[in-house]
């Protein structure tokens, strides 16, 4: 019995295979695109973990030494007072144009990891000789096997798999001479086990800084807000992929009205129909699922590149390239297409289990009532209230996103009503039977198309709130750019006593010589980069301050205070008039705030003299030249020449600032991508609902072609029915949509990355998205006019005909 | 002690590497190798000889507190070298492992460090004399007077040791023969030190008195292809003679050799065969039974005496695991001394 009801059931699939298309469509973009985003968040977060264990991050305690590396001698002599610690070299060398991380470690006395081990239980383990004394071994990830192969003047390569991307672990002593940093040491590995009764670090080797993990550059925190940004717009494609499959299980019902009705009155009991109804959804939804799995494995595929590079370029996080398969993200996408299916599909079963027993074939009663669209609305403004009162309650990055989605869906509950009331408006403006007619008919359709027009605003709305705020980002961070980026060459020298050189020589032939010195603290914020400047007019004339005491910069070099980065200010909320507490005992007044994109950490300006008196002996390797830009070139090339520097160690202003650009053009590849395909999923739901639509048509266009209507000018207008429509929806996208951007701009980014950025508008985007929309519009209403359009007039009278 | 040599090579961390070292007996490429009839330079000797493969410097010492508790400290630094030279710089191929350890009757607490030459956290420098990593040390004009430090999580001692008889040199004077295919070390000793100092114990600090013996010893081939281990005796009887003895345990029998020392540090070599050891009970430590108590006789001195362990969990938890520990001596001749046992 139940094999034949679902036979039956089944065939409804059969006879319409294009309703059967697109609710597997639906189903499978909705999966699709959040599956995407979830396998390319799961992926970095694997590659952070990974890297993480492989190379034993924020496992241990770390000493480092704020001006600079810690020399030889002070290992020796940490060692040599009892404290056990291993000594670390970090460097990057860049080898057929590609930047490679290398990590020096003591293999001696540093705790195995994983790629050590899995390399000394090989077949062919190498020997203990080989790793520690010249030439010495590099193991390297799997993505450099080729870039080693055939290059002559390194090391023999092993080749781990436990290594994240672009990595090369090896000995120290082999890495001091890959790195040019004979004797020099990054950082002090603390090991877990103590001897009794130790001296106190600052007793034997005063000047360097312990830290905890804890304090330590958390890759997986720092890119948290990135993933969660992520996740939102996977949340909001799956939402826009539910309307579809919503649109597509009511036509489907509907058209099995009759089918049903006529199952029922042979007997069958409603609950076992609907046990059997649902069964079937969920198989559809499953395979739904597998496709929309399928798909999105190969857009997080095409997308992770760009992530990685993002994740590498923006906060140093090493990201695989290569996506793998894993069974939770399968598991989740599946459950996610089976939940959603059924919550697309609870109204239309409801409605179904309530349907009387012998009620006929009229698809009225599938419709929404002008009187529901009250109580949406009222919800709607409810959402909106309640995501508004939670961000106001909370605050922080989740309660921001949380704002964002009660703004989101409450205007899209909104939208019908809105709609029915300017439809209505317009009716009574308008003159001539047909095109009343017009505005009229739209609105009584309003019901049943009002659902895509709700996944049409919140797509335009994301499209214009997104590109709004990546674009006033781009124009802010290239204005920030040639405001910061002044100097004509940037040159990084080899060691201090090379810096001393190379600014000797070239005090005479510049204008000026911007030294730029560093030392890296401990913050309660986290790492904290404090920097010397010199007294020069290139910092007041223009280095961008975002909040100022009156003069700034005379009282940086005259009263030891200190301008701040807006990261550091908004995260610790220090602002001009404050003070900022630096280890051991320095407290600086805090006189201006500086916008500084990009940075992931906390940063600090001082005058050269405070820098030295806080952390004595940094080393000055790095200097900003002002110079006349018409010889920047050939001094950028005399300077290599003379003093033997890489490419790589003197840029041009114009360089760097073109590397920034495409570093900052790469971090929004992915919101572009994912809007472009929000939008397709919206115009493909618009096509849903005008098929679903297309069944009550006849019924409304029948009488107007017996008025004189030909089926032409009735297609013509079935096409400026959806168009204007998607217009109308479109025009009020934009104050949502910015409405959206200002959220962006001032509230998530603030919370996500610590800067707030100031709007601006872009009205040729809007233009283009807007005639964008009216061609999407065009295009899925084309189908249902060309099908009027060749509709044989028989049928059309059959309408009278039969009429009851 | 060529189990001493085989611990050496463990010195690395990359703990797989160990096993490509169980062939290392055989061969010494590059290597010196001793040599019978070698005259020994001193102070010279005292320090390192980077081109011999494996060398350590020795010391064990049985201590008693005031109120008569036995105790027993170990402090080793061995040398291996990858390739017979030294340079400076991290690329040094010397690597340096110092083992520490203080056994009380009831508990044994060790310290393992590692370190390579080249940078000046682990060495020995002849003269004055000087043995360190990290922060151990064994230090003094001579080998006479030394000044004795180590530390680990759970303990810590500073000791002073003073010489009061000569150095003693085993096998034919200093070259030791450690199988009969003919592999040998040049080998002596300092046995006659008195100790004092503190242990700095969980339990708080103990004032300890005592005597303490030194082996120095290097090579370059030092296990035969069949052995598989050794047990190795020092054993200080109250009479003021000592007994120096080993076994090494071969697929093709065992090997022994012993030094017999009158208190006056005048000695006298026992071939192969002279000494026969029997283990008369084993006690599981570390999942295995290992003897710690032995019938040793040496019949040509009059020798027949019961060696048995004051804590027979003396067990050596290192990169390379071994039993060594303080032991007492009964019998025909009664005493003190150390035991040290590998391959079980």
């Amino acid at each position: 019995m139940t094999r034949a009801i679902l036979l039956v059931l089944l065939s409804h699939w059969r006879m319409h295979r294009l309703q059967l298309v697109t609710l597997l469509t639906g189903i499978a973009l909705a999966t699709g695109l959040w599956s995407a985003v979830q396998a390319i968040n799961a992926e970095a977060r694997a590659s952070y973990a990974r890297a993480s264990d492989q190379l034993a991050l924020g496992q241990f305690d770390e000493i480092r030494d704020p001006a600079g590396s810690i020399s030889l001698s002070r290992y020796v002599d940490l060692r040599r007072a009892g404290w056990q610690v291993a000594a670390v070299l970090d460097g990057s060398i860049r080898i057929e144009g590609q930047t490679v991380r290398v990590m020096g470690i003591d293999m001696v006395s540093a705790p195995a990891l994983p790629a050590v081990t899995q390399t000394e239980q090989s077949a062919t383990p190498p020997e203990p000789a080989d790793i520690l004394t010249a030439p010495g071994r590099l193991l390297v990830s799997p993505d450099l096997a080729p870039v080693f192969e055939g290059l002559d003047g390194y090391p023999p390569v092993i080749v781990s798999t436990a290594l994240p991307p672009s990595f090369v672990l090896t000995d120290i002593g082999v890495a001091e001479s890959l790195l040019d940093r004979s004797g020099q040491i990054s950082r002090l590995i603390v090991l877990p086990e103590q001897p009794l009764d130790i001296p106190s670090l600052g007793d034997v080797a005063p000047g360097l800084i312990r830290t905890s993990p804890a304090s330590q550059l958390d890759t997986a925190q720092l890119t948290d807000s990135f993933h969660l940004n992520l996740s939102a717009f996977g949340l909001l494609s799956f939402a826009v992929g539910l309307f579809i499959v919503h649109g597509t299980v009511g036509l489907a019902f509907s058209h099995r009205r009759g089918m049903i009705r006529t199952l029922r009155a042979l007997g069958v009991a409603m609950p076992h129909l609907v046990r059997i109804i649902l069964f079937e959804l969920v198989t559809l939804a499953l395979v739904g699922g597998v496709l929309g799995l399928v798909l999105g494995f190969f857009i997080a595929g095409a997308l992770l590149p760009d992530v990685a590079a993002t994740l590498r370029g923006l906060y140093g996080a090493p990201v695989d390239g290569q996506l793998s398969l894993r069974p939770a993200w399968a598991l989740a996408g599946l459950l996610m297409a089976i939940g959603g299916t059924l919550a697309a599909s609870v109204h239309a079963l409801w409605r179904l289990s309530e349907m009387p027993l012998l009620a006929g074939p009229g698809v009225q009663a599938w419709r929404g009532s002008a009187t529901s669209w009250r109580i949406t609305a009222v919800t709607g403004v409810t959402m909106i209230a309640g995501g508004g009162i939670c961000f106001a309650m909370f605050g922080g990055l989740l309660a921001g996103f949380v704002m964002l989605a009660g703004l989101l869906t409450g205007a899209a509950l909104l939208l019908p009503l809105v709609l029915s009331l300017l439809l209505a408006a317009l009716s009574r403006r308008a003159n001539g039977p047909v095109a009343q007619w017009v505005w009229a008919d739209m609105w009584s359709q309003l019901p049943g198309l009002s659902l895509a027009m709700m996944a049409l605003l919140l797509a335009l709305a994301a499209n214009i709130g997104v590109g709004t705020m990546v674009s006033s980002f781009r124009l802010t961070f290239t204005g920030w750019l040639d405001q910061r980026l002044v100097s004509e060459l940037y040159i990084t020298a080899g060691d201090d006593a090379q810096g001393q050189l190379i600014s000797e020589w070239l005090a005479p032939k510049t204008d000026a010589i911007l030294p730029i010195r560093s030392v890296e603290l401990p913050h309660e914020t986290g790492p904290l980069f404090l920097y010397g400047v010199v007294d020069d007019p290139t910092y007041s004339e223009h280095w961008p301050l975002i909040a100022r005491s009156p003069e700034a910069w005379a009282r940086v070099h005259n009263d030891r205070a200190v301008l701040i980065n807006e990261q550091l200010a908004r995260r610790a909320n220090l602002w001009p008039g404050d003070v900022l507490t630096l280890p051991p005992d320095h407290t600086l007044p805090i006189v201006g705030v500086y916008s500084d994109y990009g940075n992931p950490t906390g940063q600090a300006i001082v005058a050269m003299p405070v820098l030295d008196s806080i952390v004595p002996k940094v080393p000055t390797r790095r200097f900003g030249i002002r110079v006349d830009p018409s010889v920047a070139t050939d001094l950028a090339q005399t300077l290599r020449d003379r003093f033997g520097l890489p490419t790589s160690a003197v840029v041009q202003q114009s360089a760097m600032k073109a590397q920034s650009l495409a570093i900052f053009d790469k971090t929004f590849v992915v919101t572009s991508a994912l809007n472009v395909l929000t939008l397709g999923v919206a115009g493909f739901a618009i096509l849903t609902s005008l098929l679903t639509l297309w069944t009550q048509r006849l019924p409304q266009v029948a009488p107007i072609w017996a008025l004189g209507q030909t089926r032409a000018q009735l297609a013509r207008l079935e096409l400026v029915r959806s168009v204007l429509l998607a217009g109308l929806t479109a025009v009020l996208a934009l104050p949502l949509g910015l409405l959206l951007a200002w959220v962006l701009l001032a509230v998530i980014n603030v919370q996500a990355f610590g800067w707030r950025l100031p709007m601006h508008l872009f009205p040729a985007d809007w233009l283009r998205l807007f005639l964008l929309t009216m061609l999407a519009a065009a295009v899925a209403a084309a189908l249902p006019a060309l099908r009027l359009l060749r509709l044989p007039p028989a049928d059309l009278l059959k309408v009278f005909a039969n009429e009851r | 002690m060529n189990v001493r040599a085989l611990l050496v090579f463990l010195v690395f961390p990359l703990s797989a590497f160990a096993q490509g070292y169980a062939g290392l007996g055989t061969s010494a490429e590059g290597f010196s190798t001793p040599k019978p009839g070698y005259e020994f330079q001193f102070p010279q000797d005292h320090g390192p000889h980077p081109d011999y493969r494996i060398e350590w410097w020795y010391l064990t010492a049985n201590l008693q507190g005031a109120d008569g508790q036995d105790y027993g400290i170990q402090w080793t630094l061995f040398r291996s070298a990858l390739k017979p030279f030294e340079s400076d710089g991290w690329q040094s191929p010397q690597l340096w492992m110092g083992h520490a350890a203080v056994t009380t009757p009831d508990n044994h607490y060790f310290s393992e460090r590692l370190s390579r030459g080249g940078i000046g956290q682990a060495g020995v420098q002849a003269d004055p004399f000087d043995a360190w990593i990290d922060d151990w040390h064994m230090r003094g004009d001579g080998l006479d007077h030394l000044a004795l430090a180590a530390s680990g999580t759970e303990f810590s001692y500073d000791l002073t040791l003073t010489a009061s008889g000569p150095l003693v040199f085993h096998g034919d004077r200093g070259y030791s023969v450690k199988s009969a295919d003919g592999q040998a070390s040049h080998y002596y000793s300092q046995p006659f030190y008195t100790v004092e100092g503190v242990l700095r114990l969980p339990t708080g600090d103990v004032a300890v008195t005592g005597q303490g013996w030194l082996d120095r010893e290097w090579s370059s081939q030092p296990l035969s292809e069949d052995q598989s281990g050794w047990d190795w005796f020092s054993l200080s009887f109250d009479s003021g003679q000592k007994l120096m003895a080993f076994r090494l345990r071969g697929e093709r029998g065992d090997f022994t050799s012993a030094t017999w020392i009158e208190a006056d540090g005048k000695s006298a070599t026992l071939d192969d065969g002279s000494v026969q050891f029997t283990p008369l009970a084993t006690h599981n430590v570390a999942d295995r039974d290992v003897p710690t108590r032995w019938r040793v006789s040496l019949p040509d001195k009059g020798v027949e005496v019961d060696v048995n362990a004051i804590t027979p969990s003396a067990w050596m938890g290192t990169r390379f695991e071994y039993w060594e520990g303080p032991v007492r001596v009964s019998g025909s001749h009664t005493g003190q001394g150390y035991l040290e046992m590998t391959g079980y």
